[in-house]
C-alpha cells in the first residue's frame, strides 16, 4: 500500500514537471529578449537564443531539463549566470526554518485549543476561540502582517520589522528576526487545524466506547484525551500536514512583506526578471514539498489506525 | 460496606424520564418503581421503545444526550442519585455500579488493549495499582474460561471474536467488584451458540461475586435463565412484576400473556412435487473475496423451487450472506454457476440483462438504512416500476396503489410520506413493496426480521406467506433465528464455515437425528424454562466427560 502511494507521488511529480515546463514555455516573450532588453535586435536575440539553447525543439529542452534535475542539477540562472543549486540551498533552508518555526508554535497551540474547544463545547470559550481563529484566517496574510508590523515593531518596538538574515546570522538572532513572520503564519494557519481537532473529537463523542468510558466513571478530560483523541488522529494529522505544506508553499507573500531571503522571495524576484530556470526550479521544489507532505499525511493516518497498526 | 440504608441496594420511586425530539419533550419513562435487593438479579423485559435501557442507565444516575430525569427518586445504597453532584455520581460509576453494553465491539475502544481498558477503572477510581489490576484481569479471564487468559488481555478489541469480547466486557465490569451491574442486552448481537457461552459466564460470575444485576433484554427465554425476578415494561410503564418462576407459570396481564405466547404463525408446508423445475439452482459454488486467501463458500449446491421458502441458517461468518451476494451477482465466484429458470446467469451483475436483474430482488436486515431517508415512499417504490417495467403516469400510479394494498398499507395515507415518519415494521413493508415492484420470481430475505420486535416480525412473516401463495414467489431466508425458520421455512440449509452441512425438508432437518452441528445450533436456542440452561450445560459437560473418557 505504501509503495503504491510512493509511486503515485512520483507520478504526480512527473506530471507537475510537464505542467511547469509547458506553462513556462507558453509565457509570451523569452529570456533572451528579457536579458537583452533595449539592445535586442533580431540578430542578437537569435544568437543569444542559440547560446542558451532556446532554439532547440520543446521536447528536447524538456528532456534535457528533466535529465539534469534527476542528476540534482537545476541549471544556471539567466539573470546572474550563477548555478541555481548554490542559491537554492540557503533559500530553501531559510524557508523551511521559518515554516518549522511557525509550525512549532501553530500545531501544538491549535491542537490544545481544539481539544479545549471540544471539552467545553458550545461554551463562551468555544465560541470566542472559533471567532478569533476564523477572523484571522479570513484576513489576507499581508494584511495580518502589516497590522502586526504596525503594532509590534513600529509602535511597541519589540521586534525588528525586517527579517534580513544572512549566512552568518546566529540561530538565536535568526529566531528573533523570524518571530514576527512566524506569528503571522501561525495566525493564518491555526484556525483550520483547531477546528478540525474540535470537529474530529466531537464527531467521536457519540460512539458507544465514549459512553462506556463515561459510564466507567472517568473524568471528562480523560475521556477526551485517552478515549477520543487516539481515534481522532487520522483526520487531525491530515489537516496538520496539509497546513505544514501550506506553511512552506504559502509563505511567498509573507517573505516579501518581511523581505526575508527565502524561496518565495527568490521566486518572486525570478518572475520579475523572467529568469525561467529559477522559476521552474522553485515551482518544482514547492510541488515536491506538497507531494511529499501529502504522502507523509497518508502514511501517518495509516500508522495512527489501531486496526492497521495491530493486524489480526 | 455500609448496609444500614434499608434492605434494598437500589430503589426507584415514581421515576419520570423525558426525551427531546421533534422540538418537544416526550415522556419515555412514566412513573417507574423498582426495588432491588443485594445479590438479586432483576430482569427488565419489553419491546423496543419500552424504556428498558433508559431505566438501566438511570440506575447509574446517567441520562443519554437529549434525555432528562423530570421527577422521581433513584436511591443507590442510601445515596440519592437525583440530587447527587456529578462528581459523586462519577465516583460511583465503574467502581460500585458497572455497565455492560449491547455491542462489545462498539463499546471497547479500538485504540487500547483489553487489559488496559480493564485496569482503567481500577486505577482511576484508586481501587488498586496497574499490577494488581493486571493480575486480577488474568484471574478473571481464566475464571470465565477465555482462551490464553494470561495473554489475551494484551490484544486489541478487533483481534478477538465477538463472543470473547462480550465476555471480556463482563470481566471489565467486575474490575472494581461493583455492587450492581447493568447488563444492557449483552447477547442480542451474538449467535445462539456464542450466546449460551456468554450467558453462562455472566451467570457464573454474578453468582460467584454475589453481585446484584439488572438484566435488560427483549428475549424472554434469555431473561428466564438469568433473573430472580422479572419486570415487564411497555411504553415506559410497568405492566407486571413477579418472581421468575411465577411469572413464567402464571402471567396475569394480557400484554404479558401475548409476549409469553409462543409464535402462533406457522406456514403450511407443501412438499416439493417431484416433477417441479427449480427456479434457482446454485451449482458447486466456490467463492472468495478479492485479496482473501480463504474461500468463504466451498462447493455450495442447492436449488429453490417455485412457491418454496428455503431458510439458510448458520452463525455469522458461515457464508450465508456471501451466498446471497453470489446469487445477486455482487460477488463473482471462482467456480460454479447460478442458474435461474434453467438459464445460466452471468456471474457479474453488470453483465446481466434488465430482465434477469428484475427477477431476483432483495430485502435487507435494516429497513432504516435500506431506504433513502430523503425520498418519499412514492419515489422509493415507484423507482423500480419505471426502471424495470417502464411504467409512468396513471399506469404507475395504479400499480403503486396495488402494491401498497398488497403490503396492507393505505396508499392515500402513506405514499407521500418520508421513511422517517414510519415505524420499523412499516419501513420493512415498504422494502417488500419495492422488491415486489420489480415483479420478481425470487426474493432473498437477509435477516429481515431480526431488527424487529416479535409481534411486528410475525406480521411481516404472515405477509410474506400470503404474498407467496398469491404470487407463487420463491424465497431464500437468511437467518440465524431458528424460531423464524420453524415458522416460515419449507426447506432448511445449515451452513458452517462456508460449507453446507445439512439440507432437506424442514421436518427432516429439525427432528433428530441431526448432524452434529445442527444439534448444537438447535440445542443452543434458549427455551422458556428457567432450568433450561442448567440442564443443557450439565448435558454438554457430561458429553465432554464421556468424550474425554473415550479418548
Amino acid at each position: 500500500m505504501l509503495l503504491q502511494r510512493i509511486l503515485l507521488g512520483l507520478l504526480t511529480l512527473f506530471a507537475i514537471t510537464l505542467i511547469i515546463f509547458l506553462g513556462v514555455s507558453m509565457l509570451p516573450g523569452d529570456a533572451a529578449e528579457a536579458i537583452l532588453g533595449q539592445a535586442a535586435t533580431p540578430e542578437t536575440v537569435a544568437a543569444l537564443r542559440k547560446q542558451l539553447g532556446l532554439d532547440l525543439p520543446a521536447h528536447t529542452r524538456y528532456l534535457t531539463w528533466l535529465g539534469n534535475i534527476l542528476q540534482g542539477d537545476f541549471g544556471v540562472s539567466i539573470g546572474n549566470g550563477r548555478e541555481i543549486n548554490e542559491v537554492l540551498g540557503t533559500r530553501l533552508y531559510n524557508t523551511i526554518f521559518l515554516a518549522a518555526f511557525a509550525a512549532c508554535i501553530a500545531v501544538p497551540l491549535a491542537v490544545i485549543l481544539g481539544i479545549l474547544a471540544a471539552l467545553y463545547r458550545n461554551s463562551f470559550y468555544d465560541r470566542s476561540v472559533n471567532i478569533v481563529t476564523l477572523s484571522s484566517i479570513s484576513t489576507p496574510e499581508f494584511f495580518v502582517a502589516y497590522i502586526l508590523l504596525l503594532l509590534v515593531s513600529v509602535k511597541a518596538g519589540w521586534l525588528p520589522s525586517l527579517s534580513n538574515v544572512r549566512v552568518d546570522t546566529t540561530f538565536a538572532e535568526h529566531l528573533e528576526k523570524t518571530l514576527l513572520p512566524a506569528l503571522v503564519l501561525t495566525l493564518v494557519s491555526m484556525a483550520h487545524m483547531m477546528r478540525m481537532t474540535r470537529a474530529a473529537l466531537i464527531n467521536l463523542l457519540s460512539n458507544a466506547y465514549i459512553e462506556m468510558a463515561t459510564l466507567k466513571g472517568l473524568k471528562r478530560f480523560r475521556v477526551i484525551i485517552h478515549h477520543a483523541l487516539p481515534n481522532a488522529w487520522a483526520p487531525i494529522v491530515n489537516v496538520i500536514v496539509l497546513n505544514l505544506a501550506y506553511l512552506i508553499v504559502g509563505v511567498i507573500v509573507v517573505e516579501v512583506v518581511f523581505v526575508y531571503p527565502g524561496l518565495g522571495q527568490y521566486l518572486v524576484d525570478a518572475v520579475q526578471r523572467r529568469d525561467m530556470p529559477v522559476v521552474q526550479a522553485c515551482c518544482l521544489i514547492f510541488a515536491a514539498t506538497y507531494v511529499l507532505l501529502n504522502l507523509i499525511a497518508d502514511v501517518l493516518s495509516i500508522l495512527t489506525n489501531p486496526r492497521l497498526l495491530h493486524p489480526k | 460496606m455500609n448496609t444500614d440504608h434499608g434492605q434494598y441496594l437500589l430503589e426507584m420511586n415514581d421515576l419520570h424520564i423525558e426525551g427531546f425530539s421533534d422540538g418537544q419533550w416526550h415522556e419515555i419513562v412514566k412513573g417507574f418503581n423498582l426495588e432491588l435487593k443485594r445479590g438479586e438479579v432483576l430482569g427488565l423485559i419489553g419491546e423496543s421503545g419500552a424504556g428498558k435501557s433508559t431505566i438501566g442507565i438511570a440506575a447509574m444516575g446517567f441520562c443519554k444526550a437529549g434525555c432528562r430525569i423530570k421527577a422521581g427518586r433513584i436511591r443507590f445504597d442510601g445515596i440519592e442519585l437525583t440530587d447527587a453532584s456529578e462528581e459523586t455520581k462519577r465516583k460511583l460509576r465503574g467502581s460500585r455500579i458497572a455497565y455492560v453494553a449491547q455491542s462489545a465491539a462498539a463499546a471497547f475502544n479500538p485504540a487500547h488493549k483489553l487489559i488496559d481498558q480493564f485496569s482503567e477503572s481500577v486505577i482511576q477510581h484508586g481501587v488498586g495499582t496497574r499490577e494488581e489490576a493486571y493480575a486480577d484481569a488474568r484471574d478473571l479471564y481464566a475464571k470465565i474460561k477465555m482462551p490464553e487468559p494470561d495473554t489475551i488481555g494484551f490484544r486489541y478489541p478487533h483481534q478477538v471474536s465477538g463472543g470473547q469480547l462480550q465476555r471480556a466486557m463482563t470481566a471489565m465490569a467486575l474490575s472494581c467488584r461493583p455492587d450492581l451491574i447493568i447488563f444492557d442486552e449483552p447477547t442480542t448481537a451474538l449467535d445462539v451458540t456464542t450466546q449460551i457461552e456468554v450467558l453462562a459466564t455472566i451467570r457464573d460470575i454474578v453468582d460467584y461475586f454475589n453481585t446484584s444485576a439488572i438484566y435488560i433484554s427483549h428475549d424472554l427465554a434469555v431473561v428466564a435463565q438469568m433473573a430472580d425476578k422479572i419486570v415487564v415494561l411497555r411504553y415506559g410503564e410497568l405492566i407486571e412484576e413477579a418472581e421468575t418462576r411465577q411469572m413464567l407459570a402464571d402471567p396475569k396481564e394480557n400484554y404479558t400473556k401475548s409476549l409469553w405466547a409462543v409464535r402462533t404463525f406457522k406456514k403450511l408446508s407443501v412438499p416439493r412435487s417431484t416433477h417441479s423445475e427449480p427456479v434457482l439452482r446454485v451449482n458447486d459454488i466456490t467463492a472468495r473475496y478479492p485479496k482473501a486467501t480463504q474461500p468463504v463458500l466451498i462447493d455450495v449446491n442447492f436449488e429453490i423451487h417455485r412457491g418454496e421458502t428455503v431458510a439458510i441458517v448458520g452463525e455469522s461468518g458461515s457464508g450465508k450472506s456471501t451466498a446471497a451476494r453470489v446469487i445477486t451477482g455482487l460477488l463473482s465466484p471462482q467456480e460454479g454457476s447460478v442458474e435461474f429458470e434453467g438459464q445460466t446467469l452471468p456471474s457479474d451483475c453488470g453483465n446481466r440483462s434488465l430482465e434477469q436483474l428484475k427477477k431476483i430482488q432483495m430485502i435487507y436486515q435494516m429497513p432504516d438504512t435500506a431506504v433513502n431517508p430523503r425520498h418519499r415512499i412514492r419515489k422509493i417504490v415507484g423507482r423500480p416500476l419505471s426502471f424495470y417495467l417502464g411504467l409512468e403516469g396513471s399506469e404507475k400510479q395504479q400499480r403503486l396503489n396495488e402494491l401498497m394494498e398488497m403490503i396492507e398499507m393505505d396508499p392515500k395515507q402513506f405514499l407521500d410520506r418520508y421513511p422517517g415518519e414510519l415505524s420499523g415494521g412499516q419501513k420493512q413493508r415498504i422494502c417488500i413493496a419495492r422488491a415486489l415492484a420489480a415483479d420478481p420470481g425470487f426474493i432473498i430475505c437477509d435477516e429481515i426480521t431480526s431488527a424487529l420486535d416479535q409481534l411486528v416480525a410475525e406480521g411481516i412473516l404472515r405477509l410474506l406467506d400470503r404474498l407467496q401463495q398469491e404470487l407463487g414467489l420463491a424465497y431464500m431466508f437468511i437467518t440465524h433465528d431458528l424460531a423464524t425458520v420453524r415458522a416460515i421455512a419449507d426447506r432448511v440449509i445449515v451452513m458452517l464455515d462456508g460449507r453446507i452441512v445439512e439440507q432437506g425438508p424442514k421436518l427432516e432437518v429439525l427432528t433428530p437425528p441431526h448432524h452434529e452441528y445442527t444439534e448444537l445450533l438447535l440445542s443452543s436456542v434458549p427455551e422458556m424454562n428457567p432450568d433450561w440452561m442448567d440442564n443443557i450445560m450439565a448435558q454438554r459437560a457430561s458429553q465432554k466427560g464421556i468424550q474425554a473418557a473415550g479418548n
